[in-house]
């Protein structure tokens, strides 16, 4: 019974070794893709770490920005007023941001009719399309122009710019809360802003910190909307929201441009402590995400 | 006069003793006479009730009176509307785009769709309970207390959670572990969980969209019979496309099917509509024959 029938096809193919290589290359070609990646990540990273991390020392933190850019002031100088300066603009950014971006997105995805919806999700898109450069002339024309800088109006702007950011993101993880849960609660002869705000809400909360963690970064970055609104600034530490306040950003763009390699460093250096920010923002919304993620489904 | 006391007399002692015949899952038919449908007062009369989703109508022209502290169970093939009409009867469609509605559906009489009929109400007194399980993702005590807190029973919070829990059957298994997420419960528990929710608040209807078909058939057993306890003091109409589960829960039933193509559309239409022996041994509609006998559907 050892007679081998042959059958009438063959598994083999011509094609096999072919087919392999194109495997092999398209695989090589997407690693070598998220390895650049990384790399783009981890080369601005040491660069900013290299050229930065000299000018890093107490004072850095402790001392104000020199008023003699460049035609060799006091040695002894830091960025303290950059760093309260950014602190108050973006905290009342976020302050003006988050609740309307919220809502908006709670309007959107819990009361707006589909054929509202649509139209109004467009509009959010293209308000994060405009540039930077382009909200800053917006607000410099209808705010700063007679009436002078204040940190308040670079806020102002830098709301503008991370609205859509909070808005969209928000409405996205609305979006994944299950319609079953809206419908148990309304059958439970709850209306709907109760519903809303007792259950899909809840559910959503880390996704939403999430969202807002992550557009706080995006702008306490942003550089151009400040240059109009507020620039023209002194070298006290000014905790005072009506007037125009040093920040990290414009401290780069302006001392990067200085002949003096001292404020280059320090320029540098506040990269890098911009990055430091960015990085503890993100892990921190991370571990928010995850955190509410294993609470809704429940596994401890 | 006699004629209904004396039905009504056989009624109670039927759900007296009903509990164990109910249980028996071999008991395909009807063989318990069933109760007196008649002797309730009716809690809903439906008449000419056609809903739409846009302007294709999903149910058509649908007449029928539903009684009081029974069980009515709404059959019929996939796609004939039996959730959207079951979905009506608490304005639970109000939520979807488009969806509209002819003709009338009164509960004591009120027409439901009438313009100063507040749906938020409506729901508080016709509970329902859905096809999955669906806690919210809160402990097993809130999960009660939820709909409670919002309708302002706060007075004797742990009271009413502990009967609600008991009511549905529930409370032997979770007394424990009330502060656990309701998550971490079985299939079967939650469905029971959720039945709770829905009673915790008194309402006077239950409807449950196909409360068991992602259920194991001994949790669809201790649904099943939980509604033979519950119609004592609740009116219970269920849809289900198991006929069995009709045959062993309902009083009344009422088989939807799909209507011949009209305007190049097909909708659900009610067929029949009688008590559930009826149905099941002597329908009066071919149709409802071929679907109760397997020959269709």
């Amino acid at each position: 019974m050892s007679t081998r029938v042959e059958p009438p096809y063959s598994l083999g193919s011509e094609r096999l070794r072919r087919r392999k290589a194109v495997n092999v290359v398209m695989e090589v070609m997407a690693t070598l893709a998220a390895l650049l990646a990384v790399a783009v990540l981890v080369i601005v990273v040491v660069s900013v770490l290299k050229k930065g991390i000299g000018a890093i020392n107490l004072d850095f933190f402790t001392q104000t920005t020199t008023s003699s850019f460049g035609f060799g002031g006091p040695t002894s100088s830091g960025i303290a007023n950059a760093i309260v300066g950014s602190l108050v603009i973006v905290f009342f950014a976020v302050l003006m941001a988050l609740p309307v971006g919220i809502l908006a997105a709670i309007f959107l995805n819990e009361f707006a009719s589909p054929r509202l919806r649509a139209p109004l999700q467009l509009a959010l898109d293209v308000l994060n399309g405009i540039p930077a450069i382009v909200i800053g002339i917006f607000v410099f024309v209808l705010l700063v122009i007679g009436s002078g800088q204040s940190a308040l109006k670079a806020s102002f702007a830098l709301a503008i710019l991370m609205l859509p950011l909070v808005a969209r993101s928000t409405q996205e993880v609305l979006a994944l809360v299950p319609d079953s849960l809206r419908e148990a609660s309304l059958a439970l002869g709850a209306a709907k802003w109760r519903t809303t705000l007792s259950i899909v809400l809840p559910q959503a909360v880390g996704g939403i910190i999430t969202g807002a963690t992550l557009a706080t970064a995006r702008i306490a970055g942003e550089t151009a909307p400040l240059l109009f609104t507020s620039s023209l600034v002194t070298n006290d530490v000014n905790w005072s929201p009506t007037h125009p306040l040093m920040t990290m950003p414009y401290f780069i763009f302006y001392a990067s441009e200085s002949a003096d390699p001292t404020l280059q460093e320090q320029a540098w250096a506040t990269a890098l402590v911009l990055i430091a920010f960015v990085l503890v923002a993100s892990t921190i919304a991370r571990y928010l995400g995850l955190r509410s993620r294993r609470r809704r489904t429940g596994k401890r | 006069m006699d004629y209904a006391s004396a039905e009504m007399a056989e009624g109670t002692e039927q759900s007296g003793d009903g509990l164990a015949k109910a249980i028996d899952p071999t008991q395909l038919g009807p063989a318990a006479p069933s109760p007196a449908p008649f002797a309730t007062p009716t809690v809903f009369k439906i008449e000419n009730l056609t809903a739409y989703y846009g302007k294709a109508p999903a149910v058509r022209d649908v007449s029928f009176d539903v009684p009081g502290n029974q069980v009515t169970a709404i059959i019929g093939p996939s796609g004939c509307g039996k959730s959207t009409f079951i979905r009506c009867l608490n304005r639970m469609n109000d939520v979807v785009p488009g969806f509209h509605t002819d003709g009338s559906i009164y509960f004591h009489g009120i027409d439901l769709q009438g313009k100063d009929v507040d749906p938020v109400n409506v729901r508080r007194q016709i509970g329902m309970v859905f096809q999955r399980p669906n806690p919210f993702p809160k402990s097993i005590f809130d999960n009660i207390a939820y709909g409670l807190r919002i309708l302002g029973m706060k007075d004797n919070l742990q009271d009413r959670v502990e009967h609600a829990l008991k009511r549905a059957a529930l409370w032997e298994e979770v007394k424990d572990r009330l502060k656990d997420s309701a998550l971490a419960l079985s299939g079967g528990q939650q469905q029971r969980l959720c039945i709770a929710r829905a009673i915790a608040i008194e309402p006077e209807v239950i409807l449950l969209d196909e409360p068991a078909s992602a259920l194991d058939p001994i949790s669809t057993a201790s649904i099943e019979d939980l509604m033979h306890e519950l119609k004592n003091d609740y009116t219970i109409v269920i849809v289900t496309h198991n006929m069995q589960q009709a045959a062993r829960v309902a009083d009344m039933t009422a088989f939807f099917s799909l209507s011949e193509v009209v305007d190049g559309r097909r909708a659900g239409v009610l067929v029949e509509y009688d008590r559930t022996d009826k149905i099941f041994t002597t329908p009066a509609d071919k149709r409802t024959e071929d679907y109760v006998t397997g020959r269709f559907g």
